[in-house]
């Protein structure tokens, strides 16, 4: 490739990478992404403020496990939940709304919501947590 | 007591201990599994009080091979200053005292019910196939203890944990040794009784505990022995025991001056000596509950002016102590707080008498 055609490269590189780096960085900023505070303790959910949410609406939870023991964070509707409850997996690797979150830790999750109005679980799937009473309705409207 | 009249004492309890052994009794602790499951059956506890030292002895079951996970933790009023074996009769012949040995043998099949800061290890014992752990933490610190120590916790293990570390830090966690277990030849069902001694000016005993990680509806049965120098006023207090065996609550079954003769053969038992010759009150309260209903302990003031402590008892948070560095800041602000009020009145009077510089 000539030297041209190396600078030609370059710069759309650069413009592409600048206009991520710019997307990116309206999406951090954007007001829409809401940071919720969410305490496991006592093998609850605490969850700081509304647990509602807007349709369509970015949520960052940041996530703190007070407790000895493992929680999940689990966002989804009942089928979701239904699967957790029944499944095998024993750690979730962290991914939009799921989590496993060990004894003591701080961890994170962005989830964006539906944007059908209605309402999804919170739930923790670690055995004898979901019936304990590790459940937090969010409603979406 | 003579040798031969021991001997005469412990085959008359001999037959009773054969039939008992086989009624599976758990420690008053709770019990923690791997999977989730607690399979928790009648605990028979003695908590004796004599002199400011409360005699806890109760009995550890030997859940299998297999069962290596199995543990138990126990809430403990203050730090133990021994962790011994207990006695080869103590339990048995304080239910002997209090259910003639045909109804106890009828009971006996109906008795199983299906069922931050680092911790301080202040010391570890062993008791035949037991490993013994004495702890002191609190509840989040308890609790990593044990999870690190392969013990399964239950759900509601973080919340009982902190409600027994806020009022005593001090915990104990009993756990067989499986290869010891089948070294000696430790038969699932088969109970080590031990006797923990803690010097305390407030007796009470665990009963929370035992609901650990059980449904709410869960019926909980246990059988609590008291043995104090008067007559003891408890918190809750137990109701009368009306004669059916459904009564559901804390049930006094009994109390009343302890036999001499009970006294004597519990005396003669290994590491029993303290029992006196006469004067103990016998108390027999059976707890009968569902898990749901048992968020209390049982505190006990034997003393005789009945006023057992209800922060003892679960119902009431300690007050909480003030960190000495935050008490010295305090005082630190009140004496400069004093010190400036008796300046500014010394330099009103001065400036009100004249005194002040001329102008």
């Amino acid at each position: 490739m000539s030297v041209a055609g190396r600078r030609t490269v370059a710069g759309i590189t650069f413009v592409v990478l600048a206009a991520a780096a710019a997307v990116g960085a309206v999406a951090a900023a954007s007001p829409d992404v809401r940071t919720v505070h969410v305490r496991l303790e006592h093998s609850r959910f605490v969850v700081d403020g509304d647990p509602a949410v807007r349709p369509g609406d970015t949520v960052r939870y940041v996530v703190e496990n007070t407790d000895p023991i493992a929680h999940e964070f689990i966002i989804g509707d009942r089928a979701v939940q239904r699967a957790h409850e029944l499944g095998t997996e024993a750690y979730h690797p962290p991914r939009p709304g799921e989590m496993s979150v060990p004894a003591g830790a701080v961890l994170e999750t962005t989830f964006t919501f539906p944007t059908e109005p209605g309402s999804l679980i919170l739930g923790c799937h670690i055995p004898g947590h979901y019936a304990y009473g590790m459940r937090v309705d969010i409603p979406i409207g | 007591m003579r040798p031969g009249r021991i001997a005469r004492r412990a085959l008359a309890i001999a037959p009773l201990f054969v039939l008992l052994t086989a009624v599976p009794a758990l420690a008053c602790g709770g019990l923690v599994t791997p999977n989730g499951t607690v399979n928790l059956v009648r605990t028979t506890t003695l908590a004796a009080y004599h002199r400011g030292i409360e005699h806890y002895v109760t009995s550890f079951e030997f859940a299998g091979k297999g069962a290596g996970e199995v543990g138990s933790i126990v809430p403990l009023p203050g730090v133990p200053t021994k962790v011994v074996p207990a006695g080869e009769w103590t339990l048995q012949r304080l239910l002997q005292e209090v259910q003639p040995p045909t109804l106890r043998f009828a009971a006996a099949s109906e008795a199983v019910v299906p069922g931050a800061a680092d911790a301080v290890v202040l010391f570890e014992t062993e008791i035949d196939a037991l490993d013994i752990t004495v702890l002191k933490g609190g509840g989040d610190a308890v609790g990593r203890w044990a999870s690190d120590h392969g013990y399964f916790l239950p759900p509601d293990a973080p919340e009982v944990l902190d409600f027994y570390a806020n009022r005593s830090p001090i915990f104990l966690a009993a756990r067989f040794n499986a290869e010891r277990a089948a070294e000696e030849g430790v038969r699932r069902g088969q109970g080590t009784p031990i006797h923990v001694v803690v010097p305390t000016p407030n007796p009470w005993v665990p009963l929370r505990i035992l609901a650990l990680g059980r449904q709410p509806t869960e019926l909980i049965e246990a059988d609590v022995f008291l043995l104090t120098d008067r007559r003891p006023a408890t918190l809750p207090q137990a109701v009368e025991a009306n004669g059916d065996p459904r009564q559901q609550g804390l049930i006094q079954e009994v109390s009343d001056l302890a036999s001499s003769p009970l006294l004597s053969d519990l005396s003669s038992d290994r590491g029993m000596k303290w029992v006196p010759d006469d004067g103990m009150w016998l108390t027999y309260l059976r707890i009968n509950e569902t898990a749901a209903n048992l968020q209390h302990d049982l505190a006990i003031d034997a003393s005789g002016y009945g006023q057992p402590d209800p922060v003892a008892a679960g119902y009431v948070d300690p007050v909480p102590v003030v960190d000495p560095g935050i008490a010295r800041g305090l005082w630190f602000a009140l004496g400069a707080l004093v010190v400036l009020l008796v300046l500014g009145g010394i330099e009103n009077r001065r400036r009100s008498s004249g005194g002040g510089l001329p102008a």
